[in-house]
């Protein structure tokens, strides 16, 4: 039964650091668009990256 | 004159340099158009973030300030291949966004509670039949208590609010039993845990919260997602108008930016977006959305005209008035007012549920203790039972039965077509038995199409529509898209409020009024045609062809009419139209029962006297006159086309050419009635057969918390049947 004394605190704590991890994940704003989020995932991202851009851009 | 788009009025201040807008994107469907758009902004030199929100389709932008400008964006995503607007958050859906937000953390911590009390709970259950010390079980319920105390305070708050509104109304809703028992089955534990007893109820009342909570999420998130749709919509129609911000210089504002006393400039072709008096200019206007009148109305300087009316042939210069009292707005917004007012008695499905539920739980609780003492038992057994009845009775299976379906059947008839405005439409739409039709816009089409392509040779009919094409005038675009025309003809000149015309091959050809064409002469002949119809003429040389215009019925009405008269539905017309038009328009579709002429007050005058004879009527309308009807009738619905405050004030809106959502928002609200009821009875039986469980005193918390979570997701399945109905009208597609 000693060993109750590590498991129980440890349980909650994980269930705690759950907890937190969910909540930090709702702030953030990542349930917005649960549809996008779960397209994005499988999203390809072979394509070459935008150019970066040009150093001293001519614009009028 | 020079025309410059400003839409600086939707644009945010980030600070630190950075700009932010929201636009409304139309056809995103699918993680390609994600892409595609997100790729395609972030290529913009200074752009900072581009991201798209596929849920509610929208467009989230910031960049850096400087050079760019919104209407940049706007091109650029036409470039790509998408229309787009920006749009302004309405002030209730965000505040629906920060209250789901609230219900989702509610939640989390009502989830995370119960699965730690459960782990606590199961050693307590296993332990009470075997070799439990009495020392651990009680270092357990404290536990317990420790977590779910704080836990049921904090996810609790939704219901207490609630609960606590109610009664200080002197109402009582669905909410009061749950506090009651959550509170009492809470209080009693404590009192458990501190006599050394058997059971503690922590498990059984964080439960019936998370449970409860998940209903209440997705009641709120349906109704959250069809708003930002809707919401979309509204912008995407891209309500602008033409402002003189100088002598000769104009600007495409936002309408939400046009003050009272400001000048706009209404081309033809164009929809006026204000109301207001015209200044200058000569010109005819179509006001078929607001009067349901399809003539049109010659307008000249003095003129009223409103937002919502097209005008026709000649360009004016509008003084807007619409902020004074007076206006056809104003006038429409106060029969609204009363309409709505009448209308906010209804009671929801779930309310009426609850009126009923709350005094038979509490009374047999009640029951319980007493009869329990009467028997001899002590009054602390007495009350152990007696909270054991609360629990079983929880109300969660009950409050998961109607949220579910909701949410079930909005998804599907979005799906279809249809997007909800109101919560309880569906259950107000399933009693429907008596549906009015508006005409105009609504059995018809909003836009024009030419009736008789057929009787002209394809070669003319071809040549006509290129030459349409330098026309904004809207019989000519009618011509022009009958005609696929591509490509105008070049060196063609229009004749404001007489035609066009140009030179092919030596030969001159024109399209326009019969008097412009020299084709008064075959109009005598077909003097008694269709008499909804506007002609045209078309010219080339000593060659003259007639074309017949007008608003075609919506290709399925007479398939979905016959379809609701067959399921028992009384259909009738209320148009603001014409007497001959409507006659027409009746006959073709079968019914019976029409009337024509009618101003928003009669419409509304007939919908009190069906009432009054027990009918429960449903208005289908899209006419700025339709809006008071529309909030006057017991359910209505709208096309996508309508104006913008009948729109707002439908329960539902229809997208597309068929008539045939109409039909089927019916069938699905029948179906989903149907399951709600059913659900309610599934979550009543099974409080039959554990009640007396419970009265008899056996009830461990693993019974009642057996008994809870079945009946919770035996219901949620059920509601899954919402998905299908079936399918008469959805061959359309």
């Amino acid at each position: 039964m000693e060993v109750m004394i590590i498991l129980v605190p440890l349980a909650l704590a994980l269930g705690l650091a759950g907890l937190a991890g969910f909540l930090w994940s709702l702030k953030s704003g990542q349930y917005e668009d649960l549809e996008g989020a779960a397209w994005r995932a499988i999203a390809d991202d072979d394509q070459p990256a935008p150019p970066p851009p040009e150093p001293a851009p001519s614009r009028p | 004159m020079q025309v410059t788009r400003d839409f600086s009025h939707y644009v945010k201040d980030l600070g630190a340099g950075l700009k932010h807008i929201d636009l409304a994107v139309e056809g995103v469907s699918c993680a390609g158009c994600m892409a595609k758009i997100e790729r395609g902004l972030s290529a913009l030199p200074d752009v900072t973030l581009a991201r798209v929100n596929l849920t509610d389709r929208r467009l989230a932008l910031e960049w850096k300030q400087g050079t760019l400008d919104p209407a940049k964006f706007i091109d650029r995503l036409a470039e790509l291949g998408y229309k787009a607007y920006p749009f302004e958050k309405a002030s209730a859906e965000a505040t629906e966004a920060e209250e789901s937000r609230f219900l989702l953390r509610c939640l989390g911590v009502a989830a995370f509670a119960t699965m730690n009390v459960m782990m606590l709970s199961i050693p307590v259950w296993s332990g009470n039949v075997s070799d439990m010390l009495p020392e651990q079980r009680d270092f357990f319920h404290w536990l317990s208590a420790v977590i779910a105390l704080p836990a049921a305070a904090y996810a609790g708050q939704p219901f207490f609010r609630s609960a606590w509104r109610a009664l200080k109304g002197g109402n009582v809703n669905m909410d009061v039993p749950i506090c009651i028992g959550v509170i009492l089955a809470l209080g009693m534990s404590i009192v458990e845990t501190f006599h050394h007893a058997e059971h503690a109820y922590f498990d059984a009342a964080i439960m019936l919260l998370t449970f409860l909570l998940v209903g209440r999420y997705l009641d709120q998130n349906m109704r959250r997602r069809t708003r930002a749709v809707a919401g979309n919509l509204a912008a995407l129609k891209a309500e602008t108008a033409t402002k003189f911000i100088g002598a000769d210089e104009i600007s495409e504002v936002p309408v939400a930016a046009v003050r009272a006393g400001d000048l706009v400039l209404l081309r033809p072709g164009e929809r006026c977006a204000v109301d207001g008096v015209v200044v200058e200019g000569r010109s005819e206007i179509d006001q078929s959305l607001i009067t349901g009148e399809t003539l049109y109305v010659p307008a000249e300087q003095g003129t009223a005209v409103y937002a919502g009316s097209l005008n026709i042939s000649g360009t004016l210069r509008v003084k807007v008035s619409a902020a004074a009292e007076g206006t056809l707005l104003a006038e429409i917004t106060r029969l609204l007012d009363n309409a709505l007012q009448a209308r906010s008695r209804y009671m929801r499905l779930a309310d009426r549920a609850s009126r009923l539920y709350a005094p038979v739980v509490h009374a047999t609780a009640a029951l319980t203790v007493l009869g329990w003492v009467l028997a001899g038992a002590s009054w602390h057994d007495a009350i152990v039972t007696g909270i054991a009845v609360l629990i079983i009775t929880c109300p969660c299976a009950l409050g998961l039965a109607i949220p579910t379906v909701q949410t079930v059947a909005s998804g599907a008839m979005f799906k279809s077509g249809v997007l909800l405005n109101a919560g309880d439409a569906i259950e107000r739409l399933a009693e429907a038995d008596h549906v009015i039709f508006d005409k105009t816009g609504t059995l018809t089409l909003p836009e024009l199409e030419v009736v008789n392509a057929a009787d002209i040779p394809a070669d003319v009919f071809a040549l006509a529509g290129q030459l349409a094409l330098s026309s904004h005038h809207p019989v000519a675009s009618a011509v022009a898209q009958a005609a696929k025309a591509r490509s105008p003809l070049m060196g063609a000149t229009e004749e404001p409020g007489q035609g066009v015309r140009a030179v092919v091959g030596g030969v001159e050809i024109r399209l326009g009024r019969p008097s412009f064409c020299g084709a008064e002469a075959l109009v005598a002949r077909d003097a008694d045609r269709d008499p909804e119809a506007s002609v045209v003429a078309f010219s080339r040389g000593d060659e003259k062809f007639l074309l017949s215009v007008r608003q075609g019925l919506r290709p399925d009405a007479a398939k979905i009419i016959a379809g609701l008269q067959r399921r028992g539905i009384k259909v009738e017309i209320l148009s603001g139209d014409r007497e001959a038009a409507v006659a027409a328009a009746a006959k073709a579709l079968g019914i019976s029962e029409w009337r024509a002429g009618v101003t928003p007050a009669d419409k509304i005058a007939r919908i009190e006297e069906l009432k009054r004879g027990g009918a429960k009527v449903m208005m289908v309308g899209d006419g700025m006159n339709d809006a008071p009807s529309l909030a006057a009738a017991h359910v209505s619905m709208s096309p996508i086309s309508a104006a913008h405050l009948s729109q707002a004030t439908a329960d539902l809106v229809f997208l597309g050419r068929p008539l045939a959502p109409v039909l089927v928002a019916i069938d699905y609200a029948r179906k989903a009635l149907h399951l709600m009821r059913q659900n309610l009875w599934l979550a009543v039986g099974y409080n039959f057969f554990a009640v007396p469980l419970a009265i008899s005193g056996v009830v461990t918390p693993l019974i009642a918390a057996a008994a809870m979570s079945g009946s919770s997701i035996l219901v949620m399945l059920n509601a899954l049947r919402a998905r299908k109905v079936a399918e008469e009208a959805s061959s359309w597609k």
